[in-house]
């Protein structure tokens, strides 16, 4: 077994509140990629903030790479980097250049040699087909190639695992398929992934498992064939049957 | 109009102006470091500072200028302060600035959104890394205007430091006028010496906003257009 993270137990509640995620264990694999579905408000995305320690949890621990990892540990930056993420409103810089929104972080967190890391950040937006956007701005691009320079962003810190929370959900259909794209070949050349997503027919094909949360809790966990094709729980059921449309009755 | 009263008394008025200039420079400068350093201080919720700093900035902002000088030059001396005319029109406008330029700052840093900060964190970044590299040149951008604007407001409020013996602008027209009743000319040259003043000031403020603000971040058609 080549665990990369594990969550043992986690309580996360916003004050006073119902807890918004109860006792959650989990566990991800080197290579292994996860899609966390579930309705609106299940908890997914504040779970992925929590894998990410920017949210403080209640109860549990947060294990990665054998390390229990928590907000208040004094390298809590050193763990940051080894967790990428990526937002569903991007979140590139928008004063800097593209090549500068990637190199920020290696540059000033990671002290490395600005033209080597600059080396490496082009061969990556090569990849991503965006080499020629380098010293374009945030705001000169689609929200489909400001997403996958957010990607690239997350990827030259070389993490050893990467958070993707709802990154097409502000996209236009045609730039889903771009990013998705992007997100199926890490996949495919063995990144481990947390996933949280709306899209079903993406989470399928990319998902080695399929973790699906519903108020807080973890409902039903399955391999992405199985889910998909015979899901256990009543909820699920209902949760999958919402994404089929000819079955509304008018 | 008396062409020849005007060109006798100019270099009374330049001297007036640079005089003005000055002040409003010192006086400028100051209020900026202090809306920097109280706004940066309520951004990061220091406590007891950010109190103070919000004190500071009720009283700065919510008292008329004249006051604060009628304050400085007359108020302190009986308290055993004494300021030439000079340090009082600086600090007086440094005082008035200061909440000026704190709550523009402000509005620029409350302008950069939470997230912003969240996904510094999640590069690796620390708290102070995010503030210096993302955070405060985002603030400084959106503020821009701002600065330019209380820039100008500032400079034309020097004008009331004939009140305390300063012989600004404002202070030679009003001496000119009393000796001479040459009321036309006097105002004439007065207005002229702020718009000489100003209008550069505008100028430029109004190129570098177009600079900070589209250039910089990249929607070159704005700059063209």
């Amino acid at each position: 077994m080549n665990e990369v993270l594990q969550v043992k137990h986690l309580t996360k509640s916003y004050e006073k509140d119902e807890p918004v995620l109860k006792d959650i264990n989990f566990n991800l694999q080197k290579g292994e990629v996860v899609v966390i579905v579930g309705p609106s408000g299940c908890g997914k995305s504040t779970f992925l903030r929590c894998l990410n320690l920017l949210e403080p949890i209640d109860e549990g621990s947060i294990v990665l790479g054998g390390e229990t990892i928590g907000r208040k540990d004094k390298n809590v930056h050193q763990h940051r980097q080894k967790i990428g993420m990526v937002f569903q409103s991007y979140e590139l810089f928008p004063h800097l250049s593209i090549i500068n929104n990637i190199l920020l972080a290696p540059v000033k967190v990671q002290k490395r040699d600005r033209k080597e890391a600059e080396r490496e950040a082009l061969a990556l937006l090569e990849r991503v087909g965006l080499s020629d956007k380098k010293d374009a701005f945030p705001r000169q691009l689609s929200g489909g190639q400001k997403q996958r320079v957010a990607i690239v962003r997350a990827l030259i810190m070389n993490p050893e695992v990467l958070l993707l929370d709802e990154i097409t959900a502000a996209l236009d259909p045609e730039m889903v398929r771009e990013v998705l794209q992007v997100v199926l070949k890490l996949a495919q050349e063995g990144m481990t992934m947390a996933i949280v997503t709306h899209e079903m027919e993406f989470a399928k094909a990319v998902a080695d498992r399929v973790m699906f949360m519903d108020q807080g809790v973890i409902v039903e966990e399955n391999t992405a064939k199985e889910f998909f094709a015979y899901p256990k729980t009543e909820r699920a059921k209902q949760f999958l049957n919402t994404f089929h449309y000819e079955a509304l009755e008018i | 109009m008396d062409l020849e009263f005007m060109r006798t008394h100019l270099p009374l008025y330049t001297e007036a102006a640079w005089l003005t200039l000055r002040i409003a420079a010192m006086g400028i400068l100051l209020a900026f470091l202090i809306g920097l350093v109280t706004s940066i201080t309520k951004y990061l919720k220091i406590p007891v500072l950010t109190q103070i700093a919000n004190v500071y900035i009720e009283l700065s902002r919510n008292t008329p200028l004249l006051i604060q000088l009628f304050f400085l030059y007359f108020g302190l001396p009986k308290l055993g302060v004494v300021l030439s005319s000079e340090s009082c029109g600086i600090i007086g406008l440094a005082f008035l600035g200061g909440s000026y330029m704190s709550e523009a700052f402000r509005s620029g840093l409350d302008n950069v959104a939470q997230i912003q900060t969240q996904s510094g964190l999640s590069l690796g970044f620390t708290n102070s890394q995010i503030f210096r590299h993302i955070i405060l040149p985002q603030a400084v951008s959106t503020s821009v205007p701002l600065f330019c604007a209380n820039v100008i407001f500032l400079i034309k409020e020097t004008s009331v430091f004939s009140a305390v013996a300063l012989a600004d602008l404002m202070f030679v027209a009003k001496d000119l006028i009393g000796i001479y009743y040459k009321t036309d000319e006097a105002l004439f040259m007065l207005v002229s010496a702020y718009l000489v003043i100003l209008l550069p000031i505008s100028v430029i403020a109004s190129f570098i906003e177009r600079r900070v603000r589209y250039a910089g971040f990249g929607d070159t058609s704005a700059v063209s257009g």
